[in-house]
């Protein structure tokens, strides 16, 4: 076998560099932000210095000691975004269930119109839903918040327990009901097993974005309760308080906890490609 | 046959009332509203429209807002694709930190992301004080509250969007044909270009189109990082409908931005239908 010439030597070479570099800079892009973060949340000083002149727990402790907002809006956005998964996942889930597997234009169709508040700007939808409950006269209130949350979330599920009905061997279910397993019976003992981890992969995702999600909230909380990301950008956008870089070393570490968690137990990164 | 469908029947319902109400009605309800000359909803007309396309500073607004949408989405695409690329040539226990790595900053908190920048570009930021202390510049330069510093960080923001699509694609594409490729006498940026990237088109246009939603209409870190000088189309209808209490025109404007979003989303559909048909024949 010959060696290499020396153009195809320089191609790769040259293709390996630029490539390298590129997703070098991804990387870096990725990470550097959070680390960065991290690093001043421990700063010892009254600013967002980088590099900090010292390094301190101050931020943390004035979290503990003197942030009840924080407390009252981090409570609140938990409450909403765990009663909004909820509905969400037996919505979303029940759905997949009907028209995962088929290809007829109407299920194809519905699939679309579930998966659009993903391409539809949200404050659209925020703006678009305050405008139907002030017309209907509820005002708005933690329900209409939820249900806010739910219309954005639902895309998720559906798309993970989509994914996993996908993948189900229909033969499994043809075995079961030839062995005599009813509809019901057979749910719960091959297919529901079966796709749970896609599921609670769905879920936790939605979980997160409703936690994060501020353009719906916006329009959909009343001036009382507010909700963590919007009190955080409230602190951001006032004063640039560094309280908001402690919030922020608590919330990338929950993540990171919860992500690694999850990826153990059902492998989320598998289920958002 | 009847009683299957009357079963997934029953499933699909409650989701699909739940978009009805939820979803349609209100983005309907919005469209009349937008039909409105008057904040007290007497009048019907186009006057919110014209209002909108007439004026120089609106039409600003629109024009930074979609080609904000446009500059993120190619940015993500230059540096997203490589690290996808890398994904899928990595060894198996590597592509599992790289995932992690792209699956971990998108599921963290878009606030606190946001947040990073205004750290990093500010006038006490990294940027800043690398700058001062290698003499370069004597007084800190005004980084933050500038289109560019609303598109570095949604690039950040957005990347993930874009990788993961990428990642799919890639991983569905066959090592061999690289590697045929390559033995008929191509090189390594002859088969990238001419075997890998037509493959992963579906995945490309799909990231495209995550990332230019969700930049268009990014809250957040457009007014976070943008400042009050950089005015896009999301913070204005925020502005008129709460602050200005003018819910004709900013129904007027949400309409404007639904419909270029969903302009755009029906082009690229278009052409992944194309891409796909042209991949399988």
């Amino acid at each position: 076998m010959r060696g290499e010439s020396a153009r195809s030597r320089l191609e790769r070479w040259s293709f390996g560099t630029v490539a390298g570099l590129l997703a070098g800079f991804a990387i870096l892009l990725l990470i550097a932000p959070t680390v960065i973060v991290i690093a001043v949340s421990f700063t010892s000083g009254l600013s967002l210095r980088f590099p900090p002149p010292g390094f301190s727990l101050r931020w943390y402790e004035a979290l503990l000691t003197a942030s009840p907002d924080l407390w009252r809006a981090a409570r609140f956005s938990l409450e909403v975004a765990a009663s909004a998964t909820v509905i969400s996942t037996v919505l979303a889930v029940s759905a997949a269930l009907a028209i995962a597997r088929r290809r007829d234009l109407w299920a194809r169709f519905l699939d679309s119109i579930f998966m659009s508040p993903l391409m539809l700007p949200t404050l659209a939808l925020g703006l678009s839903l305050l405008v139907l409950f002030n017309l209907m006269g509820s005002g708005v209130s933690k329900l209409t918040l939820i249900v806010g949350h739910v219309a954005i979330t639902a895309p998720y599920i559906l798309r993970t327990t989509s994914a996993s009905l996908a993948q189900l061997d229909p033969v499994l279910l043809e075995s079961a009901k030839s062995l005599g397993a009813g509809h019901g019976f057979a749910f719960r003992t091959v297919t529901l097993p079966l796709i749970l981890p896609g599921v609670a992969a769905g879920a936790f995702i939605a979980f997160m974005m409703s936690f994060d999600n501020v353009a719906i909230s916006l329009f959909l909380s009343d001036a009382r309760s507010e909700v963590l990301p919007i009190r955080l950008w409230n602190i951001i956008e006032s004063n640039l308080d560094v309280r908001a870089a402690a919030v922020s070393g608590v919330l990338i570490a929950v993540t990171a906890a919860l992500v690694l968690l999850m990826e153990r137990i059902v492998g989320v990164s598998r289920h958002v490609r | 046959m009847a009683a299957r469908l009357m079963r997934e029947g029953q499933l699909v319902l409650p989701l699909a009332l739940f978009f009805a109400c939820f979803v349609f009605a209100p983005l309907s309800l919005l469209g009349y509203v937008s039909l409105h000359t008057d904040v007290s909803l007497q009048q019907m007309g186009f006057a919110q429209y014209a209002k909108f396309l007439t004026d120089r500073f609106n039409l600003g607004v629109l024009g930074s807002t979609l080609w904000l949408g446009l500059e993120v989405t190619l940015i993500t695409l230059l540096v997203g694709y490589p690290l996808a690329y890398l994904h899928s040539i990595a060894p198996p226990k590597w592509q599992k930190v790289l995932i992690l790595m792209i699956v971990l900053p998108l599921l963290t908190s878009s606030v606190v992301r946001t947040f990073a920048w205004l750290v990093i570009l500010g006038r006490q930021g990294i940027v800043n004080e690398t700058l001062l202390a290698l003499g370069l510049i004597e007084i800190p330069a005004r980084l933050l509250y500038t289109q560019n510093a609303v598109v570095i960080a949604l690039v950040q923001i957005e990347l993930p969007l874009m990788v993961l699509p990428i990642v799919t694609a890639l991983a569905a594409i066959d090592p061999n044909l690289s590697q045929a490729s390559r033995s008929l006498g191509a090189g390594s940026w002859r088969t990238f270009f001419q075997v890998i990237v037509p493959l992963s088109a579906p995945g490309v246009l799909a990231g495209c189109l995550l990332v230019y939603a969700s930049s268009v209409s990014a809250f957040v870190t457009q007014t976070l990082v943008g400042g009050g000088q950089q005015m896009f189309m999301p913070f204005y209808i925020y502005q008129q409908a709460i602050q200005a209490n003018n819910y004709p025109f900013a129904a007027a404007i949400a309409m404007i931005l639904l419909f270029s979003v969903l302009t755009l989303v029906t082009v690229i559909n278009l052409l992944a239908r194309r891409t796909r048909a042209l991949s399988h024949t």
